[in-house]
C-alpha cells in the first residue's frame, strides 16, 4: 500500500490528482488479486472443475452413440410411430457385430438397461446368436427371430432415447419421472419412485438437526460468553473436545450407548423406569441424537463469537430504563445475536445435508439420506449419470435455499451500531 | 511488485505440481485387498513370504469395493494400484469396461491348475466365501436349522440383521419361504417372485436391523443386539478363534460367491504382478491361507494339503456346498438398480 503511494507521489505533477489516485487504486487491486490468485487457481482445479464435471455427467449420454453409431444415425429420422425400417435393423446388426468384436457391447448394454430393465440380456443374447451379418433385406426378420424384443417399439424407442449427445434421462429419474414410448414425460413406476421422498427426508433431517442444535447450543453459547474467563475456558474445552474426536468414533460411541443392551437402556432398566429395552438406535431417533451431537460445536462457536461481541452495557441500560428481563432479552439481546444464529444455522444445515456415515451407521432403512444413494451409485453400481443428477439437484436445491436464507437474514440484520 | 511475482510463482508451482502428480511414477508393486482379519491372514501367508522369496518390494492397501472406485482410478490415469481383489460383479463389469489386463495363464501355472469357476479372462479366483446364518450359541440354546428359522420370531424371539440392499436379502427371503436353492433366481426373475420375497420380509420388518460392513454382524451378535444375522463365514470363524466367542453358523441355504485377483489396466508393474499371482496361486500357499481363515481357495490341489479338521469348516467342503446357492452375477448386473430402488421404497414404508 505504502509502496503504491510512494510511486504515485514521485510521479510528474502534470498528471491530474484524480488520475494518479485511480492509478494507485488500480495497482492496489492488481496486488490484491495477485494475492488471492493461488487460492483461485486451487479452487478452480479442485472444486469448480469437478463440480462442472459432475453437472456434465448428469446430462452426458455417450455410451450408445459411441458403441452403436450406425444405429443412432439410422434412427435419427425415425418418427417413433411404427417399427423402424430395414435400414435401421441392418445398421444395428452391423453395430452389434462390430461392438462384439471390439468388446464394447456391455457399455451400451449397461446404459440401455437403465431405460429398459432386461436390455442387457436382449443385447448380449442377440450378439451371441448373430453369427454373421444378415443377408441384405432380411435383417428385420433375422433380429426378430433371435429376440422378439426387436419387434417392439419400446426397444427401439429406448435406443433412440439414449442416442445422446445430451439427455434429460438421469435428471428426470432423479425427480421420479421418466419418458414413455412416445417421449412424453410421465411419473416413474411407483416401485422405483423414491428420490423425491429421499430429498424431502434429507431436508427434513437437516432442518430438524439444525433446530435441535440451535435449541441446545444457544444457552451453552450464552453461558460461555458471560462466564468469567477461567470457567468459560474450561467449558470451551468441553465443547471442543468432541470436535477434535473422529466422527466415526463419536458415531460408534452412540451405538454403544443406545443399543438394546447399551448403557442407556441398561441404566433405565436398573432404575425400573422401563421393563423392555427401548429402540433408541437404527431409527430416526438415533440419527437425530448422533447428528445433533456431532454438529453441535458448529452451532456453538459462531453463536459464542457473536455473543462475545455484545457489550453487557446494553442489557444494563435496558434494565435501568425499566425493561423487565424477558422483553429486554427479546428486544435488545436476541437481535444482536442474529448474525451468529444465521451463521451457525447455515453451517449446521449445509453440513447436515451431506451427511453419510452417521445415518448409515445409526439409521434404519427409512433414514438413509441423499448422500447414501449418491455414494451407492458412484461406487457400487457405477451409475454415474444418476449419481451426478442426484448431486446436481441437491446442489441446486441447496443454492436456492441459501439465496432465500440470505435474503431473509439480510432483512433481519441488526448490528446494534457496533460495526459500519 | 515483489508480492505479485511471488504469488505468480506460487501459482505456477502449484499448477506444475498438479501436472506432475498426474504423470505415472515408478513405484513398488501395490496389492489391494479387503482389510481386517482377512488381510492379516494374507499378509502372513502371501505378502511377507512373497517379498522374501521373490525379493520384490511390495505394499498392500485395503479397500471396500465398488466398481466406481476402479473405474475412476483407471480412467483418471496414474492408477496407484496394480493387483486388486474384486467381487464377481466387479470382475464382470470391469472386464466389460476394459479396466483389467487380460490374464496370461501361462505365467501363473496354467488354467488347468485352477478350479473351473475361478478361471476368468480378466481375473483369477482367490477365495470362495459364504453368506451364512450366524447366531450366538450362548444365547440360542436350540440351534436354528436354516433361513426359515431366521423368519420365525415366535420360536426365536429377538431382532435379526441382514445386509442393507436387495442383494442376498431377497434370495434369503425366498429360501425361507420354501423355494429350493436351485430355483431361487428363476423365481426372482419374475415380478411375482420379487413380490413374494418382499412379502416374506414384511413378516419380520419390525425386527430387522441392516448391516453395511462385514465387521458389523459379529458386533451385533456380540452385543446381543440381534439374535441371528447373515454374515461372512470367515468372520464367525475369526470371532470364535481370536475373541473366544461361541458363535454358530448354518451352512444350509448359504449363499456363496467368489473373489478374484485382477491386474489393473496399464499397470507399470505387470511382471511383478504376475509373479505375485503365481505365488498366491500355488497350492501349498493357498492351503496355508485356508488354515488361517476359513475361506475356500481356487487351486485344484490345495484341498488335499489342508488338515481334515480345517477342511470341514470351509465353504468348499462338499457337505457345506450341498444346499448352497451361488450368487448370480448376471441377474444382479441386470437388476441391481431397479431392485435397489424398490428395496429402499419398501424399507422407507
Amino acid at each position: 500500500m505504502t509502496e503504491a503511494f510512494l510511486t504515485s507521489a514521485d510521479a510528474p505533477t502534470d498528471v491530474p490528482l484524480k488520475r494518479r489516485l485511480k492509478r494507485a487504486e488500480r495497482a492496489r487491486q492488481v496486488k490484491a488479486l495477485s494475492l488471492v490468485l493461488p487460492l483461485l487457481a486451487f479452487l478452480l482445479f479442485t472444486f469448480l472443475g469437478p463440480i462442472a464435471g459432475m453437472l456434465w455427467h448428469a446430462v452426458d449420454d455417450w455410451e450408445v452413440r459411441q458403441v452403436l453409431p450406425h444405429t443412432v444415425a439410422a434412427l435419427a429420422g425415425w418418427d417413433g410411430k411404427d417399427l423402424p425400417d430395414e435400414k435401421a435393423y441392418a445398421a444395428l446388426a452391423d453395430d452389434i457385430l462390430a461392438a462384439r468384436a471390439a468388446g464394447t457391447l456391455a457399455i451400451a448394454a449397461k446404459r440401455l438397461n437403465y431405460a429398459v430393465n432386461g436390455f442387457r440380456t436382449i443385447l448380449t443374447s442377440t450378439a451371441r446368436n448373430l453369427k454373421a451379418p444378415p443377408e441384405p433385406g432380411t435383417a428385420r426378420e433375422t433380429l426378430g427371430k433371435i429376440n422378439p424384443a426387436w419387434r417392439e417399439r419400446g426397444t427401439w424407442a429406448a435406443i433412440k432415447g439414449a442416442s445422446g449427445p445430451v439427455t434429460s434421462f438421469y435428471l428426470l429419474a432423479a425427480l421420479d419421472l421418466t419418458r414413455n414410448v412416445d417421449g412424453a414425460i410421465v411419473a416413474a413406476p411407483p416401485d422405483q419412485a423414491i428420490y423425491r421422498d429421499v430429498f424431502v427426508r434429507t431436508f427434513t433431517i437437516s432442518l430438524s438437526v439444525t433446530v435441535l442444535c440451535l435449541i441446545l447450543g444457544f444457552p451453552v453459547a450464552y453461558l460461555l460468553a458471560t462466564l468469567p474467563a477461567g470457567q468459560s475456558n474450561l467449558l470451551m474445552i468441553f465443547v471442543l473436545l468432541p470436535f477434535w474426536t473422529s466422527l466415526l468414533v463419536r458415531t460408534c460411541a452412540w451405538i454403544v450407548l443406545l443399543q438394546s443392551n447399551g448403557v442407556v437402556n441398561d441404566s433405565l432398566r436398573f432404575l425400573g423406569i422401563i421393563d423392555a429395552p427401548m429402540r433408541l438406535i437404527y431409527n430416526r431417533f438415533g440419527v437425530y441424537v448422533a447428528m445433533t451431537h456431532v454438529l453441535l460445536p458448529f452451532m456453538i462457536l459462531p453463536l459464542y463469537s457473536s455473543m462475545k461481541a455484545i457489550s453487557p452495557a446494553y442489557m444494563r441500560a435496558a434494565a435501568s430504563l425499566g425493561a423487565p428481563p424477558l422483553p429486554a432479552f427479546l428486544r435488545i439481546y436476541l437481535p444482536q445475536t442474529l448474525p451468529g444464529v444465521a451463521a451457525g444455522s447455515l453451517l449446521v444445515f449445509i453440513l447436515a445435508l451431506g451427511y453419510y456415515i452417521t445415518p448409515a451407521l445409526v439409521g434404519g432403512g427409512a433414514d438413509q439420506m441423499m448422500s447414501y444413494f449418491i455414494a451407492l451409485y458412484t461406487t457400487e453400481t457405477a451409475n454415474w449419470g444418476l449419481a451426478s443428477a442426484l448431486g446436481a439437484l441437491l446442489l441446486v436445491a441447496t443454492l436456492l435455499l441459501g439465496v432465500v436464507y440470505g435474503k431473509l437474514v439480510q432483512g433481519q440484520q441488526v448490528t446494534g451500531g457496533m460495526k459500519n | 511488485m515483489l508480492k505479485l511475482k511471488m504469488a505468480l510463482g506460487f501459482a505456477a508451482t502449484l499448477t506444475a505440481g498438479v501436472a506432475l502428480a498426474t504423470v505415472a511414477q515408478a513405484r513398488d508393486l501395490t496389492v489391494v485387498s479387503w482389510g481386517g482379519a482377512y488381510q492379516d491372514a494374507q499378509k502372513k501367508v502371501y505378502f511377507e513370504p512373497f517379498k522374501k522369496a521373490a525379493g520384490i518390494p511390495m505394499n498392500d492397501e485395503s479397500w471396500d469395493g465398488g466398481i466406481g472406485v476402479l473405474r475412476a482410478k483407471v480412467q483418471g490415469g496414474a492408477a496407484t494400484w496394480d493387483v486388486v481383489q474384486v467381487e464377481s460383479e466387479e470382475l464382470a463389469v470391469g472386464c466389460d469396461e476394459g479396466l483389467f489386463e487380460k490374464i496370461d495363464y501361462t505365467k501363473i501355472g496354467g488354467e488347468a491348475a485352477y478350479l473351473p469357476p475361478s478361471v476368468n479372462p480378466c481375473g483369477v479366483g482367490a477365495i470362495v466365501y459364504d453368506f451364512v446364518l450366524g447366531y450366538d450359541k450362548d444365547k440360542l440354546k436350540d440351534a436354528p436349522k436354516g433361513w426359515a428359522d431366521f423368519f420365525d420370531t415366535k420360536k426365536y424371539p429377538g431382532k435379526r440383521s441382514l445386509r442393507q440392499g436387495p442383494k442376498t436379502t431377497l434370495e434369503i427371503a425366498l429360501i425361507a419361504d420354501g423355494v429350493p436353492p436351485a430355483d431361487v433366481y428363476k423365481i426372482l426373475a419374475t415380478d411375482e417372485g420379487v413380490d413374494r420375497a418382499f412379502k416374506k420380509l414384511d413378516t419380520i420388518k419390525g425386527d430387522l436391523v441392516w448391516w453395511k460392513a462385514g465387521a458389523q454382524p459379529p458386533q451385533l451378535l456380540a452385543s446381543g443386539e440381534v439374535a441371528m444375522t447373515s454374515v461372512y463365514n470367515g468372520r464367525i470363524d475369526t470371532a470364535n478363534k481370536n475373541e473366544k466367542k461361541n458363535f454358530g453358523m448354518v451352512w444350509d441355504g448359504a449363499l456363496y460367491t467368489l473373489d478374484s485377483w485382477v491386474i489393473l489396466k496399464g499397470s507399470p508393474n505387470k511382471d511383478a504382478a504376475y509373479k505375485f499371482l503365481d505365488f498366491a496361486g500355488k497350492a501349498e500357499n493357498q492351503a496355508k491361507l485356508s488354515e488361517n481363515i476359513a475361506y475356500g481357495t481356487s487351486n485344484k490341489d490345495a484341498a488335499a494339503l489342508i488338515q481334515p479338521a480345517v477342511l470341514k469348516d470351509l465353504p468348499t467342503a462338499p457337505d457345506n456346498m450341498k444346499n448352497a446357492v451361488e450368487i448370480n452375477v448376471a441377474f444382479w448386473l441386470e437388476n441391481i438398480d431397479r431392485l435397489t430402488e424398490r428395496f429402499n421404497k419398501w424399507a422407507a414404508k
